[in-house]
């Protein structure tokens, strides 16, 4: 299993290299430019400057080797030096003061490290789409169970038709239908994700979770559609296998026979499918983020797009590309860690 | 009760009322919503509308322009002026006044050598300033004293009220940029996310495109101001949602910039929580004509060039007759509503500047067709589309992709086919059509179009440099790497005489005669058809007082007068 894991993980790093140069390539064609924003009244010479100032003249594949020694080799050290310095975990070692003070990976829009910026945007994203993949999993296992093995009742029947709507149904239509719902005409909840808000007493916890309901719905439907019907058809599957008809001969309760020997056979799949979900959380959730102004990964992503601003895109679809491969490699370690018919070595 | 208790109470609450009234920070918190969130607070590196406004309300200028387009001395005693001294003779000088006693938020003095140092900040070389227009024609800044500043300029500067006046040219501080100039501005985060400044606020907390926090300066000039103790700024979502959040939940007091359908704003004002409000500055939109030939068949590199005039365009009666096919008062009404008004000038605001023509407001479309039958342009084919020397009416027009623009492009298309013109539509997405790149063949520079749609305007109140757009060397052409403003490559000698006559020309109503027939020339030689004088419209909660929408500066220009308004 070690050995399966090292290997994956060296041949990580030239996919990974690859991906990257195939993302800065396509950003470099693609049509756009970093001032669009600015108005019309900054005139061309002025606008060429700033473009200039930005490093934009250069040549691509200069662009691309200034940026790989920023992500792979200044950033790193900026991260060590925090660990070192300010972080609990490892502050007692000494300060290593390894960053020099050269040019990391700067955003065209804010002049400023992007990877600071993505740590402060971290924490809304984790707490709003974090908390939606953990809600939609705890409605969608149970659904999914029951599903199966009541299969075609009215149950089943009503659970299919919901998993169709959160299915079908985008959050461009659900998320403004509930701010009309339950912030317009009810005004039980804002519209309006407050990003400052500190949770310290239960007064704060409690808007802290009027203003997640919103947002967590709107993705928890999403979730909840996919991983319950991935949870019935691996039901279905060994419902009917002959170990279960050995476990009720062996005078077994229901119970124990639908939560003891066919779930856990069922939830081998599903797990794999949790897994490769996860690298989505921290992608953010582009639309639902910009619909109730929660701000995170996904609203930095699209601002970003639309400014042209090149470093912020391709640092982040770079960082999600490194997750995407690393929750591939630990559904495939889960996998056979479950699974004893599976080995990898 | 007693005589004496009862003058007790009115002494006792006339005395307290002022009191509580004008208080720093009495009336808590103020929340503002831009739906374009602020990249950086440090306006000289970025430009956009939403980080010079933001930035406004923490840095200041020396002067700025009121709701009527008026200077105001803001961090001086006076405007300068040649009447008071102010402005030198030959026009080459202008001298400002600190007010004396000013003090940064830090608690330093405000000195003319700041004032200096945020000049030579923005006219380094390396530092890429947005606004170094507004330092043009500066040959030096000097600063006699601590409280003097005066700006030379390299010739008879009619207008000397570019640099240091209104949001775009604030003082930054030199202790706390002094190591940020040139090539290093793009290092000092710190910095551009919590400029030192003289404003209303300081920044307590700033997140990159998505809140900044602050609170009331404890050095402000106005021991009374401002009346809020805190500002929250949110950025981010779309202008719907802005406006919904102020008009109808109110959970914000400020909503910027609601592009939106009148039939929404209206619907939102009925939740009653909040107003919109209206200004209008020159933003114009309107369609400029081609004046070269953009064909495909010509070699890249002469297309759209003064090489070849296009070949119907140019043509009196065919501008003539598209313009007056155009029912402008049904464009205001579908597309702004209260913000917009019929446009019939280049420069539509300030009022003394507007010119008008006859039949603005009008449609004419049995006019037009007489006016381009009496021109020999008539169907010969029986296609239905006219032709001028046998090349037929058909034009393809361009815009940006924005709801309202498709509207006017579909109305706008049904005109022009009733009066025998073919019209192809196509609109381009706003990051490419502004976009500016020379290799791109879709930008509103490159115009390989015959028409095409959108708005532009100016900063301050003097439209010489905004006029200068239609002379003949400011053409988009392959030598400039098609960059230039003078979009419709428009070119008339008498406009340029014209145009040189107006940057000599001191005497304010002289200048305004001059630009209104400037205006007037390339109208009426087909330069532009004005459509709509758009307005900006924002919204405020009712409670909040002593908003004043001004359209010639940042909007929160007076963000230190804000209050809130007591219900009881």
């Amino acid at each position: 299993m070690l050995t399966f894991a090292v290997r994956r993980l060296v041949l990580a790093v030239p996919t990974l290299l690859f991906i990257s140069f195939v993302i800065f390539m396509l950003l470099q064609l693609a049509p756009g430019d970093p001032m669009a924003q600015v108005p019309l009244t900054v005139p061309p010479e002025v606008k060429e400057k700033m473009r200039q100032a930005l490093g934009v003249g250069e040549p691509p594949l200069v662009q691309y080797w200034k940026w790989l020694v920023q992500v792979f080799w200044l950033e790193p050290k900026v991260f060590i030096d925090y660990l070192t310095n300010s972080s609990t975990l490892l502050g007692w070692l000494p300060d290593t003061q390894l960053y020099q003070g050269e040019l990391r990976v700067i955003s065209w829009q804010t002049r400023s490290p992007v990877m600071d910026i993505v740590i402060q945007r971290i924490p809304q994203t984790l707490w709003v789409v974090g908390m939606a993949y953990i809600v939609g999993i705890l409605i969608a296992l149970p659904i999914g169970i029951y599903s199966a093995y009541r299969q075609y009742s009215i149950f089943d029947q009503s659970g299919t038709f919901i998993t169709m709507i959160g299915f079908s149904v985008p959050p461009f239509f659900t998320g403004p239908l509930l701010i009309v719902i339950f912030s317009v005409s009810l005004g039980w909840f804002p519209s309006i994700y407050d990003t400052t808000h500190v949770v310290n007493d239960w007064a704060s916890f409690k808007y802290q979770l009027s203003q997640m309901i919103l947002p967590v719905m709107v993705l928890a439907l999403q979730t909840t559609a996919q991983i319950s019907r991935y949870m019935r058809a691996s039901m279905l599957d060994n419902l009917n296998q002959d170990y279960v008809r050995t476990a009720r001969a062996k005078g077994l309760s229901e119970a124990v026979v639908v939560a003891v020997h066919v779930l856990r056979n069922s939830m081998i799949p599903v797990i794999t499918v949790i897994a490769l979900g996860v690298p989505a959380i921290f992608g953010g959730a582009i639309i639902t983020e910009n619909v109730f102004k929660v701000n995170g990964i996904g609203q930095l992503l699209i601002t970003a797009l639309f400014a042209n601003d090149l470093p912020m895109v391709m640092t982040l679809t770079f960082i999600f590309a490194v997750l995407i491969v690393l929750f591939n490699l630990i559904a495939d370690i889960l996998y056979g860690l479950l699974d004893p018919r599976i080995r990898y070595d | 009760m007693t005589l004496k208790s009862l003058l007790m109470g009115a002494v006792a609450s006339v005395a307290i009322a002022p009191a509580a009234f004008a208080e720093r920070g009495a009336d808590g918190e103020v929340k503002i919503i831009y739906w374009q969130a602020p990249s950086i607070l440090n306006p000289f590196l970025s430009g956009g509308t939403k980080d010079v406004e933001s930035a406004s309300m923490i840095i200041e200028p020396l002067a700025r322009y009121n709701e009527k387009g008026e200077l105001v001395p803001w961090l001086v005693e006076e405007i300068p002026t040649v009447a008071n001294g102010g402005v030198s003779e030959d026009l080459t000088t202008i001298t400002w006044n600190i007010t004396p006693g000013l003090l940064w938020s830090d608690g330093t003095p405000f000195t003319s050598a700041d004032v200096a140092f945020t000049y030579e900040y923005c006219t380094d070389p390396e530092g890429g300033c947005a606004q170094v227009t507004k330092f043009e024609g500066v040959t030096s800044v000097e600063t006699p004293d601590e409280t003097t500043v005066v700006v030379t300029f390299g010739g008879p500067t009619p207008n000397p009220y570019g640099p240091f006046v209104g949001g775009e040219s604030p003082i930054l501080q030199k202790a706390q940029f002094e190591a940020c100039k040139g090539a290093a501005a793009s290092t000092c985060t710190e910095q551009n996310f919590n400029p030192i400044g003289t404003g209303p606020f300081v920044v307590d907390e700033f997140k990159p495109n998505d809140v900044i926090t602050m609170s009331a300066n404890p050095n402000y000039r106005d021991p009374a101001k401002p009346a809020f103790a805190s500002v929250t700024f949110k950025g981010g979502g779309d202008a719907r949602a802005a406006g919904q959040a102020v008009m109808e939940t109110g959970e914000f007091d400020y909503a910027w910039n609601l592009q939106l359908a009148p039939d929404v704003i209206a619907s939102m004002e009925a939740g009653g929580k909040g107003v919109a409000v209206a200004g209008f500055g020159p933003l114009l939109e309107r369609i400029m004509i081609n004046q070269t030939n953009p064909s495909p068949d010509l070699p890249e590199g002469e297309r759209s060039t003064a090489m070849h005039p296009h070949p119907f365009l140019t043509e009196p009666a065919v501008y003539k007759a598209m313009s007056m096919a155009i029912d402008r008062p049904l464009l205001v009404e579908i597309g702004y509503g209260q913000a917009g008004k019929v446009g019939c000038s280049w420069v539509p605001a300030p009022e003394a500047f507007a010119s008008t023509f006859e039949g603005c407001e009008v449609q004419d479309l049995e006019g037009a067709k007489a006016m381009l039958d009496e021109a020999g342009i008539v169907d010969s084919d029986g296609d239905g589309v006219r032709e001028h020397n046998g090349v037929p009416l058909s034009i393809l027009y361009q815009t940006s992709t924005n709801a309202v623009r498709q509207d006017f492009q579909a109305l706008i298309k049904e005109w022009w086919e009733q009066i025998g013109f073919e019209v192809e539509l196509r609109n381009i997405d706003a990051s490419v059509f502004f976009g500016g790149d020379p290799g791109s063949p879709d930008t509103f520079q490159k115009f390989y179009a015959d028409v095409e749609m959108y708005a532009n305007t100016f900063n301050g109140t003097d439209p010489q440099a905004y006029l200068g757009n239609g002379l003949c060397d400011k053409a988009p052409r392959p030598e400039t790497q098609w960059q230039g403003e003078n979009i419709s490559r428009f070119c008339m000698p008498e406009y340029d005489a014209l145009h040189a006559e107006l940057t000599q020309t001191a005497d304010l109503a002289e200048r305004q005669r001059i630009g209104r027939e400037l205006s007037a020339m390339n109208i009426d030689n087909g330069g532009m058809i004005p459509l709509v004088h758009r307005g900006r419209l924002s919204a405020h909660a009712s409670s909040l007082g002593g908003v004043v929408l001004n359209v010639w500066d940042s909007e929160l220009w007076n963000v230190a007068d804000w209050h809130r308004i007591k219900s009881n």
